[in-house]
């Protein structure tokens, strides 16, 4: 009976046993975005639980903004969404128009429009080609970074800086356009339109990223609301939401007269949907797949939105207008905005108490509750999924640490 | 702000009796001030039965009324407290709120005991890290939350940065502070 035991292969098998390991992922892993720490608790190759650790880049944005006046915390703001450092500058300069009651001239604004559209498609190329990585394919990323580098150069000539801009200031820019700007700015959107479709054959319609992709990470809508998912996330899941439309009057003014899509799934079909390649079948509504693709979307749906403010833009007569004085008093109060920027929602809070420096201020970052929902998602999938959960979310970690 | 009509806040006091203890609805953003004990019950009511159902919690902040300076704190009109500030959005309306309540900077005036907030978990469960984050910053007790820990500041860091009388440890793990 022993020796009967000993041949059966079935018993052996229930004689291999795997313990729970806990693996740690990051803070220094590659495919984190940044200095992220996962531990994962997992069983063989099935993660039963991930936790998030956060903080390693906390450079205590909110105490520095108690000490300085509300223009001299541009800066900070750059160094929060580093890879959308224009748009990040706008939510802070709206929020302080807003509580100020201040309205910028109407060149400034479309030239707003402009400057932070074309940091929308840098950040989603950087996220699509940093997707890739993850996913361990190496060209798109460099593809997306060729064509980034180009809007880069823009930025450069406009303000002088590559990344961290603080270009879009309170009141206004800080400067206008060099000469030629507008023309340089067509010439890389003819450029660039044709290039998109490569990028579909390398990523989208790809049989190795649709595996990987396509229903995994599934995240519901009530889960992402609940959650307080925004952005991609949140319009991957299929919410129709968006701040341009949907946010408050002082922020949809903004794109007043703009005509725009949402970038969501409606009844089955995104939005122009005949131009672009076919949802594939095993792609569920809230998986990696369509958040990627929400953000492929909202590229094509910014290059329109950049050329139509290059129209606006170049109509306008009369003067930019200047910012206002670093030491420009606010009115003693509290206002909050969300704005919408690549990565979803970001909110700013501002408390004051009267004088030019603000009493409190409060970043409310979107990619924080973006990561929140990390643990529900993964809990249960395997552990190279992981990263292409976490990759399809889109995170930057300068935003969630502040 | 219409789909909140003037209702509203009778349709709240009704349901949560005795918790609003302030309101403006002419701010910039209009805000209801609730009692801190009543906020769990408030926020439930917000998010499941009220006509707006604010489904999705996008902010919590505490702002602590405190002024070091003992000059400037005899002109200031108000005492200390801290201010913990809510924000909801309803996605199906697509409306704001915020929520408004005051603690005491010191649960009973002894320094070092924090202030206590029922947490609000139970209604969004995306409030558990931020709560996390005002606990670690502002020095916050959320009762009931399911694992308050410090979120951004390492777990042995002293002190609650964004209050206002916060000084920088002059010595962390023989790292200098200033």
């Amino acid at each position: 009976m022993a020796q009967l035991l000993d041949d059966d292969p079935r018993i052996i098998e229930f004689d291999v046993r795997t313990d729970e390991m806990l693996v740690n992922m990051g803070p220094q892993h590659p495919s984190t975005h940044g200095v992220l720490r996962l531990v994962l608790r997992t069983d063989g190759e099935v993660v039963s639980e991930v936790e998030p650790h956060i903080g390693y880049l906390h450079r205590c944005a909110e105490k520095i903004g108690e000490n300085l006046t509300h223009r001299q915390w541009i800066p900070y703001t750059d160094r929060m969404d580093y890879l959308a450092a224009m748009n990040m500058n706008l939510g802070w300069a709206l929020t302080v128009e807003k509580l100020m009651k201040y309205q910028v001239s109407e060149k400034a604004r479309h030239l707003r429009v402009l400057i932070a559209e074309m940091n929308r498609i840098a950040s989603h190329l950087v996220g699509m080609g940093a997707y890739g990585l993850d996913l361990g394919t190496f060209s798109p990323f460099l593809y997306a970074f060729r064509e980034r580098e180009k809007i880069l150069d823009l930025f450069e000539e406009a303000c002088g800086a590559r990344l961290t801009y603080s270009y879009i200031t309170v009141g206004g820019l800080t400067a206008d356009l060099p000469p030629g700007w507008l023309q340089r700015c067509e010439a890389f959107l003819d450029q660039f339109e044709p290039i998109i479709k490569e990028y579909h054959a390398l990523l989208t319609t790809n049989a190795i990223f649709v595996k990987r992709t396509a229903g995994i990470g599934l995240l519901s809508p009530a889960m992402a609301i609940e959650y307080g998912c925004s952005g991609p996330v949140l319009r991957g899941s299929g919410v129709d939401q968006d701040m341009r439309r949907d946010g408050e009057a002082i922020y949809t003014a903004m794109y007043d007269g703009y005509a725009f899509e949402v970038a969501v799934m409606k009844d089955g079909h995104y939005p122009r949907d005949h131009e672009y390649p076919a949802v594939p079948a095993d792609a569920v509504l809230g998986d990696c797949w369509h958040r990627f693709f929400v953000r492929m979307l909202e590229v094509m749906q910014s290059m329109d939105l950049v050329r139509q403010a290059i129209d606006r833009y170049s109509a306008c007569k009369g003067p930019l207008g200047e910012p206002l004085k670093l030491t420009e008093k606010m009115p003693a109060g509290d206002a909050y905005l969300e704005t919408e920027c690549p990565k979803g929602q970001m909110g700013f809070y501002l408390v004051s108490d009267g004088t030019a420096i603000p009493w409190r201020v409060r970043a409310r970052s979107s990619s924080f509750s973006n990561l929140a929902v990390t643990h529900e998602l993964c809990r249960g999938c395997l552990i190279a999924d992981v990263p292409a959960i976490v990759g399809s979310l889109d995170i930057v970690m300068g935003e969630i640490d502040r | 702000m219409t789909s909140r009509g003037p209702g509203f806040l009778e349709q709240l006091d009704e349901a949560v009796p005795g918790a609003v203890v302030g309101r403006n609805l002419d701010a910039l953003d209009p805000w209801v001030e609730v009692a801190p004990e009543r906020i769990a019950d408030v926020c439930g009511w917000l998010a499941a039965s009220s006509p707006v159902r604010f489904d999705s919690l996008q902010c919590i902040t505490a702002v602590d009324w405190f002024e070091p300076d003992p000059k400037k704190a005899a002109k200031v009109s108000w005492q200390p407290h801290t201010e913990l500030v809510y924000h909801l959005w309803s996605t199906t309306a697509r409306a704001s709120l915020v929520v408004k309540t005051k603690l005491p900077r010191w649960k009973a005036d002894v320094p070092g005991q924090l202030p206590e907030i029922p947490t609000v978990c139970g209604v969004w469960r995306g409030a558990n890290w931020h709560e996390r984050e005002v606990y670690d910053l502002s020095g916050v007790w959320f009762t009931g939350h399911p694992d308050l820990r410090r979120i951004l500041c390492p777990e042995d860091w002293e002190g609650y940065p964004l209050r206002k009388d916060y000084e920088m440890p002059l010595d962390y793990h023989g790292i200098r502070g200033r």
